[in-house]
Order: structure tokens, then sequence, then C-alpha cells
């Protein structure tokens, strides 16, 4: 219905508008993979924006585009906003070029947390393929900030290949902290003496107490498929395996309608999910 | 001056006085955009006054095909909706959200939108009003209003008309949207032989009407519109069953009917662009040839095009198959979820403008699994 107002009606910036910030560091992690650490340009701002674990920035690059990429740094430090990224086409590779001091549009953080408070005391399995431990990093800082109060740690990481091992150079400190890192690759070379084969295939080793843990997976969907076949097996309920999903994603606010799961838009309703919600359409092919 | 009608009044004015209310609108400064005759089909232009109506005008309208004709001489509404909806003024195919200047610490962000237009949308249909309150679920209930969208929607005027002629493809009686227009009008039309009976919707619509010469509807006008409105209701070209929905198409995903539709559907995308629904957009950038200037611009897109799934590996929908279920579905069932109503208004536009003359009400009906009611 329309107002009595007449006349022209102003523009208001647009909620798809980036705020401007500059890159500080850059950390080679692996081939094609880099950390860029990232900082708004406004200090109000820098000190407002706070994220949880498992949420994610929109990145973008003036006449190239945005793309969604997840929070890998410590959420108890969101001054530093790190962002792992595989350069795989135009907005990424651009990432890719960035030299520290460049500027960079950024805008967040959205999406649904891993749910960490709720699993306070539960034993807990992270089970990550390739990139995807990126987004469960955070979970990792989280959990050794406040170890006292969950039970077993378990992660689970792998790779297609020994250098595709993601923030390797961390793993003698998180086992430290007494989570149990286990690694795997697809194919090992002549420097790897560890496991080899799928990560889901480390649940074989594994006697979870079903009424106490809890799987976080975040990897390619075929993998997750995997590890949510063999967490049920265990008898772990599907409302205690989150995953977090990946869409074709422009907007990050649900009315591009492009990062659709069934009733779900991931970037609002997701992308962690518990696999009880998502279960009527993670197995339809070609959803 | 005639007196201002009250809100919730239902006048009667005189055809011709129509334009007297277009008239104010105009002198208050609206855009008047309405039914005309263009391309062999009544579209949604700007127009000046009852002239440029297609009076007399009606269509023909069944699975694929639409066919203008001569219908009742001197009717100014005697059609059902064309190819365009409101959406069009309200959510445009194409908006700059922001532009962008290189400067020597970067880039500054400019504003994308000058000042909003302020259209008066004549002719808007039930079906249309309630795919209007759909989109402002859409664009202003969710997490970031969009102020674009914000800044037209505001400045509309929406006059709009009960439909008394259903075309061969309407269904609102089904979907409860039609085909009385009974909430989100500035002012609504009924047309009957001699006169036009308008309800006030608005205090804006009471100002505007007041610019006629308008009197209280007759008891006998109003006893007719009523009987000519639910004689119209008994008139629908198609009828839906919407009961069950969503559970009955989650049940389904795996149904023999989504590939014996993908078998025909040529995945044109020209359902969801006529869908007064239908939002889902692509964003893409431009930029000037130095690259000291670009722009990040809004475009609808389609879950029917190749690319709206694309993600790094792959196409998540490469089959038509998973592309029409997506639609289907989406509007049927996860619709419901997301927004608490069904994400189909039954304007019937999407089977009229199928090439392939797909009717989604016997889409639904095969995979409910008895014969098309
Ligand atoms: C919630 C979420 C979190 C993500 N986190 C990370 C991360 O931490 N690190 C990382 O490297 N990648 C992450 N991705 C994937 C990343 O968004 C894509 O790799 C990226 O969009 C590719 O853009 P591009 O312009 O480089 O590639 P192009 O191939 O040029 O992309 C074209 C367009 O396709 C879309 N697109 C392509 N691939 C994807 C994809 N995988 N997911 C969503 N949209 C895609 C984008 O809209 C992009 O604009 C995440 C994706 C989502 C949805
Ligand atoms: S259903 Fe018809 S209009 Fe829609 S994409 Fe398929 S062929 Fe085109
Ligand atoms: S799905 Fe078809 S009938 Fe329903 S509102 Fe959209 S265009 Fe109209």
């Amino acid at each position: 219905m329309s107002m009595t107002a007449v006349g022209p009606v102003p523009p208001a910036p647009h909620p798809l508008q980036p705020h401007a910030a500059r890159l500080v560091t850059v950390t080679p992690e692996a081939p094609g993979i880099a950390t860029y650490v990232f900082e708004l340009a406004d200090p109000a701002l820098r000190a407002r924006y706070a994220f949880a674990p498992g949420q994610f920035n929109m990145l973008f690059l003036p006449g190239i585009g945005e793309c969604a990429i997840s929070l890998s740094s410590d959420a108890g430090e969101p001054g530093r906003l790190a962002h792992t990224v595989r350069a795989v086409g135009s907005v990424t590779r651009a990432i890719a070029r960035l030299r520290p001091g460049d500027a960079i549009g950024l805008r967040g953080p959205y999406g649904s947390p891993w749910p960490v408070d709720r699993l306070r005391g539960r034993d807990l399995i992270l089970v990550a393929g390739g990139i995807g431990l990126a987004p469960l990093r955070p979970v990792v800082y989280h959990l050794i900030r406040h170890r006292p109060a969950f039970g077993r740690v378990q992660l689970l990481i792998g790779a297609r290949v020994p250098a595709d091992l993601l923030f390797v150079s961390e793993y003698q400190a998180w086992r430290a902290a007494e989570i149990e890192v286990i690694e795997t690759v697809d194919r090992a070379d002549e420097t790897w003496t560890g496991r080899v084969g799928v990560v889901p295939v480390l649940f074989y080793q594994l006697r979870p107490d079903p009424r106490r843990t809890a799987v976080l997976t975040c990897g390619p969907e075929i993998m997750m498929r995997f590890v949510v076949y063999e967490a049920l097996a265990r008898r772990i309920p599907r409302d205690a395996i989150y995953l977090s999903l990946e869409r074709n994603m422009k907007c990050a606010v649900a009315v591009c309608g492009r990062c659709q799961y069934g009733p779900f838009f991931l970037c609002k309703d997701g992308p962690v999910l518990s696999y009880d919600r998502v279960e009527p359409f993670f197995s339809v092919e070609e959803y | 001056m005639n007196p201002t009608p009250p809100l919730g009044t239902h006048a009667a004015i005189p055809k011709p006085a129509l334009d007297q209310v277009l008239g104010a609108l105009r002198d208050a400064g609206y855009t008047l955009v309405g039914p005309k005759v263009a391309d062999g089909a009544i579209v949604y232009g700007e127009i000046t006054g009852i002239a440029d109506l297609p009076v007399g005008w009606t269509a023909e309208q069944e699975a694929g095909r639409y066919r203008l004709r001569p219908g009742v001489p001197g009717r100014l509404f005697g059609f059902a909706v064309g190819p365009h909806a409101p959406k069009r003024y309200l959510y445009p195919s194409t908006a700059t959200l922001f532009r962008t200047r290189r400067t020597a610490e970067g880039f500054e962000v400019l504003p994308g939108e000058e000042a909003a237009p302020r259209y008066a949308l004549v002719g808007v249909r039930a079906c249309d009003l309630a795919a209007i309150a759909i989109q402002d679920r859409v664009f202003l209930d969710g997490p970031a209003p969009d102020p674009h969208y914000r800044a037209r929607r505001e400045a509309a005027f929406l006059l709009a008309v009960n439909c008394l002629e259903p075309g061969g493809t309407c269904f609102c009686a089904s979907t409860r949207t039609g085909p009385r227009c009974t909430t989100g009008f500035d002012l609504a039309l009924t047309e009957l032989d001699e006169v036009l009976l308008v309800e006030v919707g608005s205090e804006a619509g009471a100002a505007m009407l007041a610019a006629a010469d308008w009197r209280p509807a007759s008891a006998f006008e109003l006893t007719r519109a009523r009987r000519a409105l639910a004689e119209a209701e008994g008139r629908m070209g198609r009828t839906m069953d919407v009961r069950d929905l969503p559970d009955l198409l989650y049940e389904r995903l795996d149904h023999p009917r989504w590939e014996a539709v993908a078998a025909r559907c040529l995945s044109c995308a020209n359902c969801t662009m006529v869908c007064p629904t239908c939002f889902c957009a692509d964003v893409v950038d431009t930029s000037d040839l130095t690259g000291g200037e670009a722009a990040r611009v809004r475009v609808w897109d389609s879950c029917f095009n190749h690319e709206f799934s694309y993600v790094f590996g792959g196409h998540l929908r490469p089959n038509i198959r998973a592309r029409y279920r997506q639609w289907l579905t989406h509007k049927l069932a996860t619709w419901i979820d997301q927004y608490g109503v069904l994400g189909c208004v039954g304007c019937g536009r999407c089977i009229t403008w199928c090439p392939a003359a797909i009717d989604l009400t016997e889409e639904l009906a095969a995979i409910r699994g008895g014969e098309p009611t």
C-alpha cells in the first residue's frame, strides 16, 4: 500500500555493499591454498565485528566479483579475520594475487555457526575433507580455549595428497591440547609414512559412545555422505550429526535464491545444519 | 471538488471518470503504468488515460497459447493477466546495487540507484496483489531488507481490478488468491456494464478518488458485482488441488513424472520470468575499460539456467529433471516452509507462456496420482 509522502525516494545503502578492508598477511598453506588475514578499515566497525565458528564472509573485489569464504581464525580474536581460500575461479584467483596492504570489500558474518555451546560436555568427532578443515578450525580454537568443558575430541582430516594437508604446523599444538588429530591421504608419496585411504574409513577405528558423541563434518558432499553413513552405523543420533553444506551463493541474505537446499537458504539457515533436518533431501539425486 | 470518501467506501463512478482518477495520480507525481496492447498481447506499459487501455479486447489463453481477440465492446478490463506482472516495476529485471570507483587507498563505494520511480500500477489483479504480498516477505522480512524494493514498493500506488473474466489458464480460486481483491490495494475497481465500482483501500486511494465524481454504490450494484465475482470464481480455466502440500512433494522427489516432464521441458526459463512471485537473481560485475569504475548489477535469474547451480567442481543440477523438480517443489512445497504460503498465486502465466505447453496443475495432479481434476 502506498505511503502518503510524495516526492523522490532517496537511495539507502544496499545490504550487499561491502565494508572496506585491507589484507594484512598471507600464509601459503598448500598448492593453490593460502590463508589471508584481513582487517576492517573502519575502527568502529572493527571493534563491533564478532563471529562464531562456522560463519562466513562475502569477499569482494571491484569489477571481478564476490564469493563466500568461511572464517578460519579464532572467534576469540575477532579483529583478525582469517580466510583460507582455494583459488578455483575468478574471485578466488584474484584474491590469490593480492599483496599485504591491498584493499578488499568484506561483509558478514553470515550463516549458522557450529553449535559449540550446545555441545558442551559431549565427545566430539570432527571430520574434515580438503578445504573443509577451514570452517572447522575455529571450532578447534574454541575447544582449546574451553577444553575442560568437552569430553574426548577426535579430529579426522583427509586430503588428496600429503602436500594438500592444511595447517599441519599447528597439529602438534592441537594434540598438546588433547585433541586427537588423525590424518589420512588418498594418495601417498615418498615422504608419507601415515595412513592412506579416504576419511570415512578412519571411523573404523573409533568406538564412539553414541549417547554422548556429536559429529561435525565439512568436506566434499560425497565424503559427508559416507561420514553420515558411518556415524549412523555407530548409532549416533541424526540430530547429533552436523554438516556444513555448500551451494552457489550470490547475496548471503536469502534473496538471490541460489543457495536453497529444500526449504533452507544455506546462507541464513545454513551452512551448518543437523542431519535430521536435511535427511529428506540429502540422498536425493541432483538435489 | 468532491468529498473525500472514507476508507472502505464502495463508490460508483461513470467509466469516463476513471480518467479523472488517473489525472489526479499523474498530478500527484505518479508515472501511470497499465495494461495496453503491444506486440500481439496485453502487456504493461506507460499509459496516459483510458484511451491507452485495451478497450474492447480480450485474450484466449491455453497451455502454450495466447491469442488476442475482440471482446465485449467498450469493456475496459475484460481480460485476464498477460505476460507482464507488476514485479517488473517493483523488482526490475536489472538493478545496479552499488558502484565502485578506484581511489589511492583502494576503492570507494557509491550508491547504485538514483531516487526510486513512483509508479501508479493500474489494473493489478488479485493474484498479482497476492504476489506482491509474497515478494514483500521475500524482500522486506528477510535478514537484510532490500532498500531498492522498499523504495519502489512504498512509492507505488496500486489501482486494482477485480477479475470478472478469468482466463483459460487461471486458477486463483484454487490457490485462494482471487478473483476478488481483498487487501493490499489503494483502490479496487469492479467493472459493471455502465459504471465502475470503486472500493477504497487506503487514504491515498481516497484522496485520488476524490478527484472523480463519485457517489456511493447502490445495493443493487453491489449485489451485481458480488454475483459476477462468484460466477467468475466458477469459470476458472484450471484448478489445482493444493491439499497435503508440502509433504506430498517431499515424499515424491523420485516420482517418475519428473523424468517425463523433463523430456518435454526446454529449460528456457520462460515460466520463471513471467511468474509474479519468482525472485531468484544473479549478481554480475561490470566495469569500464580502465577498470577505474565498476558496478554490481542484480539481474533476474532462473533455476532453469545451467549456471544457477554451479559450484566449483560441477553443476549440481545438470539435468532438466532436477531443475523442473527444483522449480515446482519451490513453488508448491518449500515456499510454504519458507514464507508460510504457496509460492503460486494461480495466475496461469507459466502455463500460457510455456513453449512446450507444460501445465503445472497437470504435473501436480500426475504426481499426486489422480487424473487432472
Ligand atoms: C558457506 C560457504 C563457505 C565457503 N567457504 C570457503 C572457504 O573457506 N574457502 C574456500 O576456498 N572456499 C569456500 N567456499 C567456496 C567458495 O565460495 C567458492 O570456491 C567461490 O565462490 C568460487 O568463486 P570464484 O569466483 O573464484 O569461482 P568461479 O568459478 O569464477 O565462480 C563463479 C560463481 O560461482 C559461484 N560458486 C562457484 N563455486 C562455488 C562454491 N563452491 N560455493 C558457492 N558458490 C560457488 C559463485 O557464486 C561465483 O561467484 C565456500 C562456499 C560457501 C557457500
Ligand atoms: S516448463 Fe516450459 S516455460 Fe518453464 S523452462 Fe520448461 S519449457 Fe520453459
Ligand atoms: S507458478 Fe505459474 S501460475 Fe503460479 S504464480 Fe507463478 S506463473 Fe502464476
